[in-house]
């Protein structure tokens, strides 16, 4: 079991609803296959870097998750036959990033700030 | 016409020392380089969105590779873009 970091971004053409059933399809794709949800976290919507398929926003999505090491094939496979999404990434995250995102999320300061200066 | 060697100042002039340059990653303890945090990563960028090279981000060798991944996942992730005329 493995801790895996997925980042998808939906065309913002998607409804707000349309948006929120993707998430749970997702979601849910994780948990049969036998994964956990770490922590679901939709940006929204987002102005893109660059246009992506001549759209300048998009919706983002980052969900983090721990699943056994085949899971993320089959995840591509789904994730590749729905059109609504432009991109999407899926990153393993080792121990100090894990450690990274619980403290981002509890609010403990993760040592960037003091890099400010 | 004095020669430049020969001129004589005043006060000695000091050639000023650069502040002695050091990894920030190692001073700071920070283990891990976030890819979705833009405006952290946006520091090792020039304007025209090019990873600054270690000689100027002062960063290790380890830590600049580190930098330069989450850039390009960044990039990947249209969180940064791969050429702007002006950055910041």
């Amino acid at each position: 079991m493995n801790n895996y970091e997925l980042m998808v971004i939906f065309t913002p053409v998607l409804s707000e609803e349309d948006f929120k059933l993707a998430q749970k399809k997702y979601a849910a794709f994780v948990k049969d296959n036998g994964g956990v949800i770490v922590h679901d976290n939709p940006w929204g919507l987002k102005s893109l870097a660059y246009p992506i398929q001549k759209k300048t926003t998009g919706l983002y999505w980052v969900l983090e998750y721990n699943a056994p090491s085949d899971f993320n094939e089959k995840l591509k496979i789904q994730i590749l036959r729905d059109e609504t999404v432009l991109r999407f990434m899926a990153t393993k995250l080792d121990k100090y990033a894990v450690e990274y995102n619980a403290r981002k999320r509890s609010g403990v300061p993760t040592g960037t700030e003091k890099v400010e200066a | 016409m004095a020669k430049a060697n020969e001129i004589k100042y005043l006060t000695a002039i000091k050639p000023e020392k650069r502040a002695k340059k050091f990894c920030r990653f190692k001073k700071y303890g920070i283990k891990y380089i976030d890819y979705k945090d833009a405006e952290f990563l946006k520091k090792f960028l020039n304007e025209q969105g090019k990873l600054l090279p270690r000689r100027l981000s002062g960063n290790s060798l380890k830590y600049q590779r580190k930098v330069s991944d989450a850039v390009k996942k960044a990039r990947q992730m249209a969180l940064l873009p791969y050429v702007v005329d002006l950055l910041k």
